[in-house]
């Protein structure tokens, strides 16, 4: 409701031809933060984004960014959105550097070649820059649709599941995108199946399940409804990642 | 908002304009069919065929072969949108601050400059081939103006089957029957000489006078009553082609 809220959404409700998905969801995120939504397939955490980015609307409920409602101020939502969608939209005939240039005059960037050369380099593809987002790995792919996401400085950022299809060394460069986007006072809402995505990046989770929200909190209140022991038996372990990223170097 | 859409419309139709560079072949297959056609029906039936009309049977064809050039490369229309579709680019433009039809009429407006296009080339080959034509300025401006007002009915008809076709072929597909429907007119032979029924149907389709407009503008002939008719037919499938997928297109992306 006040100027710290930047999501705000109250009791929206989805069914698809009668199947409910979503039930009553109720969710805030503060203005500068970031929240992971956790949940299992088909739980509805691409449903939830694709209502709070303008592109499906609720059945019930309201679900306000930036004080804008969804529904009825699309216009001015989408001015203060960016959606990364589940599955890399980037235009597979056009380079990485015209995929950019193409967002960046859509959205009336005073100088896209500079935007566009920019974020190649932020997301390490300038050498690819040149040559057809076709030729692309999965990994390329996917930082150029992040890339794409973020021209124009949008305040509340959508990304769901940005790291599937990532290898560890892209994953940790895609975490470090968004801690440096919320450290910038960007609102990042993401979804993930995986709790150590959660775990490193969020400052507040939000788990979905059966069409509702049914803990939300910060990773230590969600802690302390397991039991102790367990988990520091998890933490004094070196997971898998650990492992590989010992072996194959470190990322820069 | 309006500034908007005309801003948001060329960037997108720079991209697909973009598209077509990259895939020439796009062009190829779609004035390759036309120019066998051409060739067949000049070198190989033209001679069995009587029009009746004194001029060479290559003037007598090519308003008709037009029209199949134009029906087949709408088809790249459909396909190129439903692709936009199924690769989550129209999501992705949806969910920015541009004008929502901006998306429909940069495909519409890239199929214009690619099938005049094509369109040139044809009118190319026929005039390699022997067309003549007396045709005024006045005239050019004409059949001109009738190609692109053919082009932008066709091209609605094909957003429709972009937005509704459930796989790349079914996108594609949908183009067929209009390739066909010259054939049952005055395109290729006199209606005179069909069966009643057909010819009823030949005379009462759209094709026809179409056709038989084109055919007096490039002749030099004043223009009758079924300009008014072919005119008629054009704006009628452009309106109510445009409205439908407009509609669809809302209703689809929610
Ligand atoms: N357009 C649609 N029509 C019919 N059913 C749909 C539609 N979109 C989603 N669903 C259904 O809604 C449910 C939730 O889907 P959703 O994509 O939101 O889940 P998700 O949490 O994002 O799953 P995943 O982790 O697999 O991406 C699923 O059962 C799905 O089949
Ligand atoms: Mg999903």
């Amino acid at each position: 409701m006040s100027a710290d809220t930047a999501i705000r959404v109250l009791g929206v409700e989805k069914a698809f031809q009668g199947l409910p998905v979503l039930r009553g969801v109720d969710l805030d995120v503060p203005t500068g933060s970031i929240l992971a939504l956790l949940g299992s397939n088909g739980a509805g955490k691409t449903t939830l984004v694709r209502i709070l980015s303008t592109l499906l609307m609720a059945d019930a409920g309201t679900a306000e960014i930036l004080g804008f409602d969804v529904a009825a101020s699309a216009r001015e939502v989408r001015e203060s959105i960016s959606l990364t969608g589940q599955f890399a939209a980037v235009d597979d005939l056009l380079s990485g550097r015209e995929n950019l240039m193409l967002v960046a005059r859509l959205r009336h960037q005073k100088n896209p070649d500079a935007v566009a050369d920019d974020l190649l380099a932020r997301f390490g593809l300038t050498d690819a820059g040149r040559r057809r987002a076709s030729t692309y790995s999965g990994g390329m792919r996917r930082r150029l649709d992040i890339a794409m996401s973020l021209i124009g400085d949008p305040p509340v950022v959508f990304l769901d599941e940005p790291t599937t299809g990532l290898d560890p060394e892209g994953r940790l460069e895609v975490w470090q995108t968004i801690r440096t986007l919320a450290g910038k006072g960007t609102t990042v809402l993401l979804t993930t199946q995986h709790l150590d995505e959660a775990e490193q990046l969020a400052d507040r989770i939000a788990i979905l399940h059966d069409g509702r929200i049914i803990r939300k909190g910060t990773l230590d209140e969600l802690r302390a409804l397991l039991p102790t022991a367990s988990i520091e038996y998890v933490e004094k372990k070196p997971s898998l990642e650990d492992v590989f990223l010992a072996i194959v170097g470190p990322t820069d | 908002m309006t500034t908007n859409i005309l801003a948001d419309t060329g960037v997108l139709t720079g991209r697909s304009l973009r598209h077509i560079l990259r895939s020439p072949d796009t062009i190829v297959t779609t004035v390759i069919t036309p120019i066998a056609l051409l060739l067949l029906f000049v070198y190989v039936l033209g001679g069995a065929i009587r029009t009746g009309s004194g001029g060479s049977y290559i003037d007598y064809l090519l308003p008709g072969i037009l029209l199949i050039t134009i029906s087949s490369g709408i088809a790249y229309t459909a396909y190129r949108l439903f692709l936009d579709l199924k690769d989550g680019m129209v999501e992705r433009l949806r969910s920015m601050p541009i004008a929502r039809s901006s998306v429909l009429w940069a495909h519409v407006v890239t199929s214009l400059a690619a099938n005049l296009f094509s369109v040139s080339i044809v009118i190319g080959v026929a005039i390699a081939m022997g067309f003549r034509t007396g045709a005024s300025v006045a005239a050019w401006l004409a059949i001109a103006g009738i190609m692109v007002l053919v082009i932008l009915a066709l091209t609605w008809l094909a957003v429709i089957a972009g937005l509704t076709a459930k796989t790349v072929d079914g996108a594609s597909a949908f183009s067929y029957p209009l390739i066909f429907l010259p054939f049952i007119s005055s395109a290729f032979v006199p209606t005179e000489s069909m069966p009643a029924p057909v010819a009823w149907f030949a005379e009462n389709q759209p094709v026809t006078s179409i056709v038989n407009t084109l055919r007096a503008l490039f002749a030099g002939r004043p223009v009758g009553g079924e300009a008014v008719i072919a005119l008629g037919w054009l704006v009628g499938i452009a309106v109510v082609a445009c409205t439908i997928a407009t509609m669809i297109y809302r209703r689809k992306i929610g």
